[in-house]
């Protein structure tokens, strides 16, 4: 067509919008408890299924498996494995950072799930899958309910 | 019903609670922006406004005239092949009093909304927009109306360039 | 037609309707898929398909929101399909899930609607600023109302309809609600309470309105050789019909909706439906403003062009009338979770053909009508079902 060259559509005659809704999600019921344990308690919780031999983390109102309703909580270590591993070294924008951040899955031990999360206080060259991680809290005052409640998890 | 349930599942949570400490929320606000380029017919109809004339298209196939104009027909799915002049005189269709804004928030005075069907398009054929200079409990369905155009300075090719459409006198 | 197997609905499950829940969209959809998996005394192991409606991702505010929900809908490693056409989805999303079995390709199907509107801020309407043409509507500002307030005044003014009439369906309909325990506005009201309340915009007063709502329905469809092991009581869904009209809606004359009539009129004729007023035995028309209840028996054929507010004064859709309409209590009543309150319809019919109605069950339930109605006023949704007679 005779507009494949104009890539930007405020060349052609156009009408400028945006979404103007503004959101609050709740946590749900499996959430809610996660969030209030990080920021009250500092812990990490998950569900398990004892029929389907799954420990959810984070965890879940139902197994995914047998579709049980999940009713048993249970504490489980602040330590984990991290089972993959990538450095950024731009923001969202496409800036450069500072500092290169390093996010990382993070299997928590004694369950089936983990967390994606930043590893800190680890020079780059030294990460390897399979690094043992604990998690480190924010100081209680300056917690919020979220994951951003653990500053980030760190060599074990 | 299910004759293991005893009550339905679900747990109802007031405004109040919504913001209390107890209820985890997560808050999000898109920041998503888009240019919505008008296309080939509503570019023309678009530029047409801005110099205060209202344009259709015509099918050759139905012979409709229809505003605002497009380049297909959606009934004989062929192309339309002819721009029309309309005229800037139509007749209200029909009308409401919209005491809520674009948020749902209340308001006191109220928007005047029709659907305008334009003289000079097939019968039936009209568009959205706003009427005034009318009083509320004046307007009434098949009442004859005329847009009132913004100044053509202060025009910009938007459907905005017709103020709104009042009373045509006799 | 080729269909090749007979579709059964064998179970049903809902949960809460409320303007807002705690739960998040995924935990509803699993309450609603346990109560009807256990309905139907099955397991998620017995499904092989789930179909998925939701209305506008805008409202839960998660992009793509099928497949967030896809877990808690049962389907994690299942065959899953999202279907969506606005208001209409959660009847058009059993139509959905009848393709999977009709046509033999599964032996069961799972169909789950959910909607959370409350996420989205500073109101639900917010979100429907962004469904218009936003070349030759957004910039007037619209509010979704405007398009049923302008419909509403053209059906009212072609047939000489006066408010009292269309008032009267938020009457029966929030009076039928209060034996539904999922509903989030039963209440006993007036004609004089809808004609005092708040204008809107008018000629829409605030309790001709539907609410914003979360919630979630299920309903679990099977081959017909498969529904009997399940159950012997199975209730057929035996006529499936949808359509749409023009987005341009300021072309055609809104008195009617052409669109359900071609609906309907498929699924008659699938259902073997030759005369709808006297083979129809209730409904559960679209209602989420009052005058739509009436122009959608119109559309669906059971009333003629512009009687159906006289059928409703005369209380032959009454509970207890002739011609039962909305037994449940309908959006006005039970409320409207978009997707989720179509698809409750559903629900409603399955129950009312198994006698499981209770305080809401309708006489002499053989064949219930079901139809949602949504987009920019352009699609009609409709599904037949029928018991064993
Ligand atoms: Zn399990
Ligand atoms: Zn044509």
């Amino acid at each position: 067509m005779s507009f494949d060259k104009i890539r930007d559509p405020r060349k052609l005659r156009h009408q400028i919008g945006h979404m103007e809704c503004d959101y609050v999600y709740t946590a749900g019921v499996a959430g809610e408890r996660f969030y209030l344990a990080l920021r009250e308690d500092g812990k990490l919780l998950a569900t398990r299924c004892d029929k389907c031999n799954i420990t959810y983390m984070p965890p879940r109102m139902y197994c995914d498996k047998c579709f049980a309703e999940l009713t048993n909580y249970k504490e489980v270590p602040l330590t984990g494995i991290i089972e993959s591993y990538t450095i950024t070294y731009f923001d969202m924008d496409g800036e450069v950072l500072p500092e290169p951040l390093v996010l990382a899955f993070i299997k928590i031990d004694q369950t089936d799930g983990g967390l994606i999360h930043t590893v800190g206080n680890i020079k780059p060259e030294s990460l390897k899958i399979g690094t043992k991680v604990k998690a480190l809290f924010k100081d209680k005052a300056k917690r919020t309910g979220a994951l951003t409640d653990i500053k980030c998890f760190q060599p074990a | 019903m299910s004759k293991n349930m005893k009550e339905l599942p679900g747990t109802p949570l007031s405004g109040k609670e919504l913001k209390s400490e107890k209820v985890i929320t997560f808050k999000w606000r898109p920041n998503a922006k888009y240019a919505w380029s008008a296309g080939i017919a509503y570019g023309r109809f678009l530029d047409e406004l801005k110099a205060g004339r209202i344009i259709g298209r015509r099918c050759s196939r139905c012979e409709r005239i229809i505003v605002p104009p497009r380049m297909f027909c959606e009934h004989c799915f062929v192309a339309t092949d002819e721009w029309v002049y309309v005229k800037d005189t139509g007749t209200i269709n029909t009308f409401s009093l919209s005491y809520l804004d674009a948020d749902a928030n209340r308001i006191k005075d109220p928007i005047l909304v029709a659907v305008i069907d334009i003289d000079g398009a097939s019968p039936g054929v009209g568009i959205l927009h706003l009427l005034g200079n009318v009083a509320p409990d004046k307007i009434d369905v098949g009442m004859k109306v005329k847009a009132v155009w913004k100044p053509p300075e202060e025009r910009e090719g938007s459907v905005t360039d017709i103020l709104f459409w009042e009373p045509l006198e006799d | 037609m080729n269909i090749k197997k007979r579709v059964a609905v064998v179970g049903a499950g809902i949960t809460l309707f409320r303007r807002r829940l705690k739960e998040s969209g995924k935990e509803l959809s699993f309450h609603a898929v346990n109560m009807a998996l256990e309905s139907a005394e099955m397991t998620r192991d017995d499904i092989d398909s789930v179909v998925m409606g939701t209305a506008p991702d805008a409202f839960d505010g998660i992009h793509m929101k099928s497949e967030n929900l896809l877990d808690g809908a049962g389907a994690t490693q299942k065959p899953y399909t999202h279907v969506y056409v606005g208001g209409g989805t959660g009847v058009f999303s059993p139509i959905g899930g009848w393709w999977h079995v009709a046509s033999g390709m599964h032996d069961t199907c799972l169909v789950v609607c959910e909607e959370k509107m409350s996420p989205c801020f500073p109101h639900p309407q917010t979100a429907f600023r962004t469904i218009w043409d936003p070349i030759t509507s957004r910039p007037l500002n619209p509010n979704l109302v405007w398009i049923f307030a302008l419909e509403m005044h053209r059906y009212m003014k072609v047939h000489n309809i006066p408010k009292e009439h269309i008032a009267q369906v938020a009457v029966k309909n929030k009076g039928n609600a209060l034996d539904h325990p999922s509903a989030q506005l039963g209440a006993k009201i007036t004609v004089d309470d809808v004609l005092n309340s708040e204008i809107m915009v008018y000629p829409v007063n605030r309790l001709d309105i539907s609410p914003p709502s979360d919630g979630a329905a299920a309903l679990i469809l099977a081959s017909e050789d498969v529904a009997r092991k399940y159950t012997d009581a199975p209730v057929w869904l035996d006529g499936v019909g949808w359509a749409l009209d023009s987005a341009y809606w300021t072309n055609r004359d809104l008195y009617y909706p052409q669109y359900v009539e071609e609906a309907a009129k498929m699924a008659y004729k699938m259902a073997k439906i030759n005369d709808p007023p006297k083979e129809v035995s209730f409904a559960e028309p679209y209602d989420p403003f009052t005058y739509k209840e009436l122009h959608h028996l119109e559309g669906l054929q059971l009333a003629k062009k512009g009687e159906a507010p006289k059928l409703t004064v005369e209380g032959v859709t009454a509970r207890d009338g002739d011609l039962p309409v909305c037994p449940s209590g309908g959006l006005l009543g039970v409320g409207n979770p978009i997707a989720a309150a179509g698809l409750m319809k559903c629900c409603e019919a399955f129950w009312q053909l198994r006698n499981e109605a209770g305080k809401r069950q309708v006489p002499k339930a053989e064949t219930g009508v079901c139809q949602a109605w949504g987009d920019l006023m352009q699609v009609g949704t409709v599904c037949v079902f029928k018991r064993d007679s």
